[in-house]
């Protein structure tokens, strides 16, 4: 069976022009796959690549060279690395889901709204995707008296539940996420590992990044780390 | 000298979605010399020509715009940010370049082609605009029912009652008091102006708004309103909007995708977060780094 995704080659650096143009190169000749339904987990000491890797994919990040060959629904296989910008749109929609370690929203939209954003954004009407998204909240266990308040007030574990809960929500094809069982306690992260065991069923790929080999690594198909 | 190497991505969208597309737009204000492309541009950094004063404001500026997206322009005050802008709202014609507009996938029209007249109707029925100087976008003698009028006559509406009752249903929409619509604009504050113009921009149901640093030189809490309401209307009316500003903060809000502009150059164009997060060229490097 072809892989969904098969990053051949990957390399990535930075070029910091406003200190005297040094590169850096965290990325080095990355070179993995991941089918569909199976779950990748991605380890390695602080500062090594790992969230470069999923920036890529992502393309937040544009590699310098190598291949990001990913199996879209909508376009065929495709380089993710030289794809147009609005090709990356429709996948980040559709297909393509990403869980960043830290949640980034507006101060001023609430926790239900906050979660259902990506399911507006796929053109779901506001009733079907509440309704959705409360489901997603309860499962999430946060308390139905923050639904209507901003996230930005939420403590750090609640914050990573409605992140993680934006990146399941639009069930995408292809999951990245960083570090998602970081700052969660035993039970939350006992949810977590079950939410990503669902999506695995449903055939989703998984690709995570995390410290956590006990915990979440006990249930990843597949480990991966750097060559020394 | 730095080096910079445009990476080979193809910066446009999905081909039958675009609405609106500027190829290679060129526009100058001077006399030109056999020198002003060498002394001009963003590895010089300037836009003016040492030798005979001539400011490039654009040049070769490619873009395309997908129905119901928000494209931010970033760069700083001399760019050519707005001149860019001016061309698409027809009211600056370029010297050399095309503006294809396609609504619903039909036929493509060049817009550079229009006359006056055409152009006019154009800009009124199809585009709208808004400006950080509300005086730009506004007849400050005119109440706002006046203002709103005025854009719906030129855009051919004939009926006082229906343009009495889209004027109060624009007020409602842009969170305006519709009971203040024979009030002239000096008695609104400036967050308010700034409704008014977007109720104005929005009257004839434009395929395209342009906003003009729209939120610059508004308080804090004021711009996050209109950046909020500008969101609403994105979300409700799916409306493609081209939003210029010099603050990353506001691009980053609303656009998915952003050109950075520097010395009449398109430096940089990629996905918001990309450009935040891994701005590749030197100009773009020091605008992220600059931001508060």
């Amino acid at each position: 069976m072809q892989p969904l995704l098969e990053v051949d080659h990957l390399v990535k650096s930075f070029t910091l022009h406003l200190i005297d143009g040094r590169t850096i190169t965290p990325v080095r000749d990355v070179s993995l796959t991941v089918h569909a339904g199976e779950h990748l987990l991605i380890y390695g000491r602080s500062g090594m690549g790992k969230t470069s890797i999923l920036k890529c994919i992502y393309r937040t990040y544009i590699a310098d060279s190598g291949h990001i060959w990913f199996s879209s629904q909508q376009f065929g296989r495709i380089d993710l690395r030289l794809a147009a910008d609005d090709v990356i749109l429709h996948l980040r929609e559709r297909e393509i889901g990403f869980c960043s370690q830290f949640l980034r929203v507006l101060p001023r939209v609430s926790a239900l709204d906050t979660i259902c954003e990506p399911l507006y954004r796929q053109g779901m009407d506001r009733t079907t995707a509440r309704h959705i998204g409360q489901e997603w909240l309860e499962r999430l266990g946060i308390a139905r008296s923050l639904w209507p308040a901003s996230p930005i007030t939420f403590s750090g574990g609640e914050q990573q539940r409605i992140n993680l809960g934006r990146a399941f929500i639009a069930r995408p094809r292809l999951l990245l996420l960083d570090e998602p069982t970081a700052s969660l306690d035993e039970g939350t992260k006992r949810i977590v590992i079950e939410m990503i065991q669902a999506a695995q069923h449903d055939g989703t790929a998984i690709i995570s990044v995390s410290h956590d080999l006990a915990g979440l690594g006990a249930y990843a198909d597949r480990k991966w780390t750097f060559n020394e | 000298m730095l080096h910079f190497v445009l990476n080979d991505r193809v910066n446009n969208v999905i081909d039958e979605d675009w609405i609106l597309r500027v190829d290679h737009l060129y526009k100058h204000f001077g006399p030109t010399c056999a020198d002003c492309h060498q002394l001009t541009g963003p590895t010089q950094g300037r836009s003016h020509c040492p030798r005979c004063g001539t400011v490039w404001a654009c040049v070769d500026v490619n873009l395309q715009l997908a129905k119901g997206e928000v494209l931010g322009i970033v760069g700083e005050s001399g760019s050519g940010k707005s001149t860019l802008l001016q061309m698409i709202h027809l009211a600056v014609q370029p010297d050399r370049g095309h503006i294809w507009y396609r609504a619903n996938g039909e036929t493509a029209h060049d817009l550079t082609t229009l006359n006056r007249y055409e152009a006019r109707l154009f800009r009124n029925t199809h585009l709208g605009i808004v400006y950080q100087r509300p005086e730009l976008g506004l007849n400050m003698r005119f109440s706002i029912g006046g203002n709103v009028a005025e854009k719906l006559l030129l855009a051919e509406w004939r009926h006082f009652g229906r343009i009495r009752a889209r004027t109060t249903e624009l007020m409602v929409k842009t969170e305006l008091p519709p009971e203040r619509i024979d009030d002239e604009p000096p008695t609104f504050s400036g967050g308010m102006l700034q409704r008014v113009q977007i109720a104005k921009a929005l009257a004839s149901r434009p395929a395209i708004l342009l906003l003009d640093e729209i939120t610059s030189g508004l308080d804090v809490s004021v711009q996050a309103r209109i950046l909020d309401l500008l969101r609403r209307i994105q979300w409700e009316d799916r409306i493609t909007m081209l939003l210029v500003s010099h603050d990353l903060g506001v691009v980053r809000q609303l656009a998915r995708r952003t050109i950075v502009m520097k010395n009449g150059h398109i430096v940089e164009a990629g996905l918001t977060d990309q450009i935040l997060e891994d701005p590749q060229h030197p100009y773009t490097q020091l605008l992220v780094s600059s931001a508060l």
